[in-house]
């Protein structure tokens, strides 16, 4: 689970005055599901163009597989999916998969085994241009599927799909983890990374912000405290815990403390006169910690 | 190169566009020359279709050109105009369209290097090439054969070296404008502009500028090099009749001797494939 598989160092791409990637330090550790997270236009695509080797880095290295990116020998063990599927529309949907497992020196038993895998056995005859949006997104992941490869780069995997079928491409993503594939994906959709990646890396305008697991970004749990008066109560909780962990929102208290800590601050309100109506613990979804890193990024110019 | 020619063939099989253009050419060839030679042949006594062929030397010189021994010539009259243009269209969009479909995109990321990939593409075209070729021979043999039993003429197969030389010329031809349809599509990353740009080059520019040529002289060194003019000399070198000639075929000329087109086609072939090669290896694909 630790030993890297793609690793990047300062990898740039720059088009004219405008860097698509700045600088990304990247690790994807082998069989790890790791969402590569950023708003729409961050330079997550261009970063993975780069890793297989479509664009070429204006600076900066990539090492996927051991190799140099877009090496046969590395892409023979990658499967990709790049910005939305890209077919022969005259073609049936078995016959792009043939083609494809032609160029790869894969056998037709292979085509079959990925179309299952996408559920698209039955209307794997039907030519492509035929496909609604989410069948084409599906042929698309059977394509990198093909031959069973190690690492899976998928940009954006559930886009076109409807609920139905994002829930089954994240179950599928899943599956394929947990049976020793790598996932590399892309989204800018944070509930779908924060369900399925086992780490994330946050792009913002092309420059990685952080690399952490998903409950490390989340940070420690608070808990939020609705009392009367909430002068009071904001007093004795800065006396038991410190003011740096206090903070006030909507008309209630946010405290930086573990949920087991509740018991012991609530004895201390209610023994101060305080009425405490409300106690929960607030656990940060992966959506606050964005929205606040992200923030964090445009107060600080670069 | 292997697996990515087995994969292009795959796919170029299967694509009605490919056999729309292969069977817009073998109708061409066997309309522009058989059908309407022959059925001017037929009316020369003024009651068919044409008035005007009323003496027999000219209803001769008709009639010979329709015969067996003449099918290598025929074969690459057709070619130097329309059939190019025809095969230039096939090879902008066999190669323009993955662009837009964003199929290159998907084989690049799938194994073969680049230029593998896309040396694969150009073998299949190749092939698709000679076969059309091969099937042009063949017919325009049949309808030759066909017009001789018609008319109770003696029946005169080419040669078997007329033969291998008409095949040859045709070959270099076809394939010179094919591999020039596989620049522009490749230069223009899309199937449009590469036909659009292919076609006015081939079927008006250049003959424009001969007609400049004709009134200024150093323009003449710059025209007698072109695609066209090359590839119209060839088929001038192997016997078609050219433009210039009554019931000449637009496109043939005698600007250049044989062996000078047969070199600078080739040299326009290689220069094509090559740029075409190393433009696809070194570019970003960003679609």
């Amino acid at each position: 689970m630790t030993e890297p598989i793609v690793t990047t160092r300062a990898l740039t791409k720059r088009y004219g005055e405008r860097l698509a990637a700045d600088r990304v330090d990247l690790t994807v550790r082998r069989g790890e599901v790791y969402g590569f997270l950023g708003p729409n236009g961050a330079g997550k695509t261009t970063t993975l163009r780069m890793l297989l080797g479509l664009v070429r880095p204006t600076s900066g290295e990539a090492t996927v597989l051991g190799q140099p990116p877009g090496a046969s020998a590395g892409l023979s063990r990658i499967g990709a999916l790049i910005e939305g599927p890209g077919f022969y529309p005259y073609l049936t949907g078995r016959d792009n998969l043939r083609v494809l497992a032609r160029y790869a020196g894969l056998d037709d038993i292979a085509v079959e085994a990925a179309l299952e895998l996408v559920d698209l056995s039955g209307r794997g005859g039907d030519r492509f241009r035929s496909y609604s949006l989410g069948m084409k997104q599906r042929l698309g992941v059977a394509a990198a599927l093909l031959g069973d490869p190690e690492l899976l780069i998928l940009d954006e995997p559930t886009n076109g799909l409807d609920p139905n079928g994002m829930a089954d491409m994240r179950e599928l993503i899943r599956t394929l983890a947990d049976h020793g594939q790598t996932v590399l994906l892309s989204s800018h959709l944070l509930g779908e990374v924060e369900q399925i990646c086992d780490r994330v890396g946050v792009i913002v305008a092309g420059r990685l912000l952080v690399e952490s697991t998903v409950a490390d970004l989340r940070g420690q749990a608070s808990v939020l405290v609705r009392a009367e008066p909430l002068a009071t109560a904001r007093e004795v909780a800065t006396n038991l815990i410190g003011a740096e962990r206090v903070s006030t929102e909507d008309g209630a208290l946010r405290l930086s403390i573990d949920a087991s800590s509740t018991a012991e601050l609530n004895r201390a309100l209610v023994l101060s006169g305080v009425a405490v109506t409300e106690v929960r613990p607030v656990e940060r979804t992966l959506e606050d910690a964005f929205i606040a890193m992200t923030k964090t990024r445009e107060e600080i110019p670069s | 190169m292997i697996a990515s020619l087995r994969a292009e063939l795959l796919r170029l099989r299967r694509w009605p566009v490919t056999w729309v253009l292969c069977g817009t050419w073998l109708v061409l060839n066997l309309a522009f020359g058989y059908l309407f030679n022959y059925l001017s042949y037929r009316s020369r006594d003024g009651s068919g279709f044409a008035e005007n062929i009323t003496d027999a030397a000219t209803a001769r010189v008709l009639l010979r050109h329709l015969m067996p021994d003449q099918a290598p010539i025929t074969l690459v009259a057709g070619l130097p105009m329309f059939g190019g243009a025809l095969l230039l269209i096939l090879g902008a969009i066999t190669v323009g369209s993955g662009y837009g479909w964003g199929t290159w995109k998907t084989i690049f990321t799938t194994r073969p290097r680049r230029h593998t990939a896309l040396g694969g593409t150009m073998a299949a075209l190749g092939i698709v090439l000679a076969g059309l070729i091969a099937v042009t021979f063949v017919l325009d043999l049949i309808a030759s054969f066909t017009v001789a039993a018609a008319e109770s003429q003696p029946t005169t197969w080419p040669s078997l070296a007329d033969s291998a030389q008409g095949f040859g010329a045709a070959l270099l031809i076809s394939a010179m404008w094919m591999a020039a349809g596989v620049l522009l599509g490749t230069l223009t990353r899309g199937p449009a502009l590469a036909v659009g740009l292919g076609l006015v080059w081939s079927l008006v520019v250049e003959n424009l500028l001969r007609g400049v040529a004709g009134l200024l002289g150093p323009v003449a060194n710059v025209t007698d090099v072109l695609p066209g003019t090359a590839a119209g000399s060839l088929a001038g070198a192997v016997g078609a009749l050219t433009q210039s000639d009554p019931n000449g075929t637009p496109g043939v000329t005698a600007v250049i001797g044989g062996t000078a087109a047969t070199i600078l086609l080739g040299a326009y072939l290689v220069l094509f494939l090559a740029g075409s090669l190393t433009l696809t290896a070194r570019r970003d694909v960003t679609t």
